[in-house]
């Protein structure tokens, strides 16, 4: 990587892990010195393991309640008596679940198309093609990254109103379409390939969105999947302006829903817990199943971005 | 492409294609950029210099009035005490358990991707969820953690050292101890994040470093202190900032692990961005909370700042 700007945002640049990056992040370059079961290995994995514990905790204890009855939440006993889906039967029923789920559903995939497609191009137009107010324009979009999202709900929500954007995808979706972020990590991974690769397919007539989408994106693919992962989950979890703009009941993300019921179930605890297992567990299949390209995703966004 | 000069002309309608077709691909973009994210950043400055009113032909023209409010009003000097301690605290916990994390699994060959794994699930899973999970563990009369409590308290006395038993604590509902239980799950949830940026970090560093060291009689902290941390300082840099950063925002948590009283007890654990929402879309003071935004932002400007005076100082080794 031979340039790097600098970037007048939350993201920076993390040179030391480059070398991590192109030995591949599992190559074993930290084994240690000698392998030999010492005090100091037994000791690491024993500190491990306790922090581990903690973390997992919350999530199985979430699990625990769920499958209580209102009775068992309330004495103090922490293995159930009995397991019951009872809970998850009547959040299933008393809510439109499977409605949240369909609509997280359409805007996460809706906003994550968006994001590879205009990020990509943009980032590829940004690194590859020569045109005059080109540095104005990537800094202009860097500018954009320094502005929170907190600053933006309120004209946001003024502009939705006016054009009748409150409660409908569309609303839900647009401002999360080209993340600035995205534009620039695209940008990064475009630079690395040679231009010649470009000049050399249009002496050949291939066509300028040819160059970008037939040439440039395949060869781009491990940017494309961290950048995927990253919109999706970012969509998926975010609550701020969901809870602002999708606030009919039928138009909640789960997030937004989740957070509805579990006001509303009060103090039923064993409700609100298979309520957040419905959430919380979706997630977690997915992050174990694509646990190493997420976690390489996060190195690669945190290295290069 | 025979003579110089059909080259030269050659080379300047490609040049112009190019550049017409870079705008061609720039269009749709650059009209997003413009109406979702510069004009909107512009409005809510100019939102807040005037009164709220669905008929914008009926909003007033106050100045700075509600500036003048913010460096009146209690609440919002709370929210920024309470924003900067959650950074305080934020920052400096997730970064050192995220090291110290990191430097431990440098230490362990199998099994290291599991507990990487197992660390940074809290990371991406929905806040809103983890936080009425901790608002359950945390429950007063009936959450795990003083359910626990209480039981090491029973074993202490049947062994008779009930002086060291800790009496259940009101996590959520004490104003002296709510913002550093939330805090606290702020950590749990940051953690991985760290501990796979700096286990990057410190697989970047290459082996003869330490090599050398040791060959010069470096002890362990000697290399900890002289190898480890000077070179993982830009990641520590770039971690810093991203970690404060959205420590400034923090929103969904607060929200929803105390739902009736978001932000309490007595206002402690109020942020920022929570107080701009109750303004906004509770009170409908829209202007007020426009005014809010835009402190956010200056300190959001301020921390990108430093870290370009940081990071254009770098330090090669």
């Amino acid at each position: 990587m031979a340039f790097r700007p600098r970037v007048p945002t939350g993201v920076s640049v993390v040179p030391v892990a480059d070398a991590a990056l192109e030995r591949g992040l599992h190559a074993s370059a930290a084994a240690p010195r000698r392998r030999r079961v010492n005090g100091w290995v037994l000791l690491s994995y024993v500190l491990l393991t306790v922090g581990a514990l903690a973390m997992v905790f919350p999530f199985a204890w979430m699990l625990l309640s769920s499958f209580k009855e209102y009775r068992a939440i309330l004495s103090f006993q922490i293995w159930p008596e009995r397991f019951t889906l009872v809970n998850y039967v009547e959040v299933l029923t008393r809510t439109a679940f499977p409605r949240w789920f369909l609509n997280s559903v359409i805007v996460a995939v809706g906003t994550t198309a968006s994001v590879l497609f205009f990020c990509a191009l943009v980032g590829y137009v940004l690194a590859k093609l020569r045109f005059p107010g080109k540095n104005l324009i990537f800094v202009g979009i860097l500018a954009t990254l320094m502005v929170p999202t907190e600053m933006l709900v309120i004209p946001w929500f003024v502009m939705s109103a006016d054009l009748g954007w409150v409660n409908t995808y569309w609303g839900l979706m647009f401002p999360g379409l080209i993340p600035g972020f995205g534009v620039f990590l695209m940008r990064q991974f475009f630079q690395t390939l040679p231009s010649d690769l470009f000049d050399a397919g249009r002496i050949d007539g291939v066509s300028e969105f040819g160059l970008f989408w037939r040439i440039g994106l395949p060869l781009v693919g491990p940017g494309l999947g961290a950048l995927g992962i990253f919109a999706f989950i970012g969509n998926w979890n975010a609550f701020l302006w969901p809870l602002i703009v999708g606030q009919d009941a039928s138009m909640r993300t789960i997030p937004v829903g989740i957070s509805n019921f579990s006001a509303e179930a009060a103090t039923q605890w064993n409700l609100i817990m298979s309520a957040s297992a419905l959430a919380i567990v979706p997630v977690l299949i997915v992050f174990f199943i694509f646990q190493k390209q997420i976690i390489e995703g996060v190195v690669l966004t945190g290295v290069k971005g | 492409m025979t003579t110089r000069t059909t080259r030269e002309r050659k080379g300047l309608r490609l040049a112009q294609r190019e550049a017409i077709w870079a705008y061609v691909f720039l269009a749709v973009p650059l009209a997003f950029f413009a109406t979702i994210r510069f004009w909107p950043a512009l409005q809510s400055f100019r939102l807040s210099l005037f009164t709220w009113h669905v008929d914008p032909a009926r909003r007033q023209f106050i100045g700075f009035d509600y500036y003048q409010e913010l460096l009146r009003n209690p609440v919002f000097h709370q929210a920024l005490k309470n924003t900067l301690l959650y950074a305080a605290i934020v920052v400096p916990g997730s970064m050192l358990l995220g090291l110290l994390i990191a430097l431990l699994l440098q230490n362990v060959g199998r099994g290291r991707s599991l507990y990487r794994a197992i660390y940074f699930a809290p990371y991406i899973t929905p806040a809103v969820a983890v936080a009425w999970v901790w608002g359950w563990m945390y429950n007063y009369n009936f959450g795990i953690i003083n359910t626990l409590l209480i039981e090491w308290w029973s074993f202490l006395e049947r062994i008779g050292l009930e002086r060291f038993a800790v009496e259940p604590q009101r996590f959520l509902t004490d104003p002296d101890k709510a913002l550093y239980s939330v805090a606290a799950v702020i950590v749990w949830q940051q953690l991985g994040f760290q501990v796979v940026i700096f286990l990057a970090g410190l697989q970047g560093i290459p082996r003869v470093f330490y090599e050398a060291a040791r060959i010069d009689g470096a002890n362990a902290w000697h290399l900890f202190r002289h190898v480890t941390l000077p070179l993982l300082n830009p990641v520590i840099v770039f971690s810093v900032i991203i970690t404060t950063i959205a420590s400034l925002q923090l929103f969904d948590q607060i929200v929803n692990i105390n739902f009736t009283d978001q932000g309490g007890p007595l206002n402690r654990t109020l942020s920022i961005a929570v107080y701009m929402y109750q303004e906004a879309f509770g009170r409908a003071r829209m202007g007020y909370a426009a005014a809010v935004t835009v402190v956010l932002f200056l300190l959001i400007l301020i921390v990108t700042l430093v870290q370009l005076r940081l990071t254009q100082r770098r330090v090669e080794y």
